[in-house]
């Protein structure tokens, strides 16, 4: 049995006083994924932003690898990597810059072949130096794609991260989650799309 | 500590492509200072006597233009979320943006008072004086002003709210910082209030960037 990494036990959201979901259990180990469904607002990315931490539980426990979140290092929280929907990049900063910065806040620090690297195998080799105010909302993602293949993370949570994606880059995504597990990592995402991993698949349907 | 620089860094680098924000506070700082003698009158000893105020008052509300924008663009896009979800130390963050933005809007304020100060008729020692009460203040509104800004954050009509929630938290700076110069021209040391403003400025430091921190991490919620 390979190595178990999150363990989430009874876990719920609140909104505005009223709980969202019932109470959900699951349990990640290493090299597995979690699909995680639901309605348009059945709390998805709210669960998502409580177990990265940026909210509050209404109730329940996040353990990672065997310890409960509140007792660990705040340095865990570079084995950790969240990407929301807005994808915290600056306009007025290129590509390449974009890359560097949001890898420095997460805790590495990435050379410049690396960098440049990984932004021409997201089909950005030409585009690295712009200003990002000129790529398209698909190329915006593709600059992110490049922070994910980079991320050392053992754990990526990842909202809606198919969304605004040509075809050729929900293939290069989808290689560089199955690269991820294939390493180790875990993975919980939200996804309206189906989703070929190539791995066994859990998914949790959120429900009222 | 490297973050600390690394966050400097990019809140100047954003700034410098987005000139006007910086340009747009600066020169509201310039015509402020001018209009004063055009409507007061051009009586020299009048305009040295309202001067250090004229120029405290200006550059109190030109450092508030930049502050509505401080966490409010790192906020829309996203970028804030990662510094809460950072292992760094958000404080250490925090206080690398405070910095910035004293260096965009502060430190330029102290450069170019005693030019502003000429106009106003001020003396050498009164100008050397209040650009040295400047440099001791404009920092402690910084401070202040990243509090207020964390604190309004992703409310509608936040700047109005900055205004109401900051400036009475200003008045001790803009009263020992512009009193210091009419200490001095009145024969009294300013010896006093300088020590004040350092009193102010001290705990302002320290504190501002754990209270910006607490308030962010609300705001997200």
């Amino acid at each position: 049995m390979s190595q178990q990494l999150l363990e989430v036990v009874d876990v719920s959201c609140e909104r505005g006083g009223r709980p969202l979901f019932k109470p959900v259990s699951f349990v990640l180990s290493a090299g597995t994924a979690l699909h995680l469904e639901g309605d348009n607002g059945a709390g998805k990315t709210t669960l998502l932003r409580a177990l990265g931490g940026l909210s509050s539980l209404a109730q329940g426990q996040v353990l990672w690898c065997g310890v409960p979140v509140a007792e660990l290092a705040p340095n865990f929280k570079s084995e950790w990597l969240y990407l929301g929907h807005a994808l915290g990049l600056k306009d007025e900063l290129s590509a390449f810059e974009n890359v560097q910065l949001s890898a420095a806040l997460a805790g590495q620090v990435l050379s410049r072949d690396q960098t440049l690297h990984a932004l021409a195998a997201q089909g950005l080799k030409n585009r690295a130096h712009l200003p990002l105010r000129v790529l398209s909302q698909g190329q915006k993602r593709r600059v992110a794609l490049a922070r994910l293949q980079l991320a050392h993370a053992k754990l990526w949570l990842l909202d809606e991260p198919f969304v605004a994606l040509d075809s050729d880059a929900v293939l290069a995504l989808q290689l560089l989650l199955q690269q991820h597990l294939a390493k180790g990592g875990a993975l919980i995402f939200t996804s309206h799309q189906a989703v070929q991993l190539g791995v066994d698949l859990q998914s949790l349907r959120l429900q009222a | 500590m490297n973050i600390f620089f690394t966050v400097v860094v990019r809140d100047l680098r954003l700034a410098l492509r987005r000139k006007t924000e910086v340009l747009s506070a600066l020169f509201f700082f310039v015509v402020v200072a001018a209009l004063f003698p055009l409507a007061i009158g051009h009586e020299p000893a009048m305009l040295r006597q309202i001067g250090p105020g004229v120029l405290w008052v200006g550059a109190l509300l030109a450092s508030m233009l930049a502050l509505s924008r401080l966490f409010e663009v790192d906020y829309r896009d996203g970028a804030l979320e990662h510094m809460l979800l950072s292992p760094h130390p958000l404080w250490l963050l925090v206080l690398g943006k405070i910095t910035a933005h004293w260096l965009l809007s502060g430190l330029p304020l102290v450069i170019l008072a005693p030019v502003l100060g000429l106009q106003l008729n001020l003396s050498a020692d009164a100008l050397a004086l209040l650009s040295l009460t400047l440099l001791l203040g404009t920092p402690v509104l910084s401070c202040i002003g990243a509090i207020g800004a964390a604190l309004t954050l992703g409310v509608r009509g936040g700047g109005v709210l900055i205004s109401l929630l900051v400036l009475p938290l200003f008045v001790p700076v803009l009263v020992f910082g512009a009193g210091a110069v009419q200490a001095l021209s009145s024969g009294l040391g300013a010896q006093a209030h300088l020590s004040i403003l350092l009193a102010l400025l001290l705990p302002a430091l320290f504190f501002s960037p754990w209270a910006c921190s607490a308030a962010l991490r609300i705001a997200l919620e």
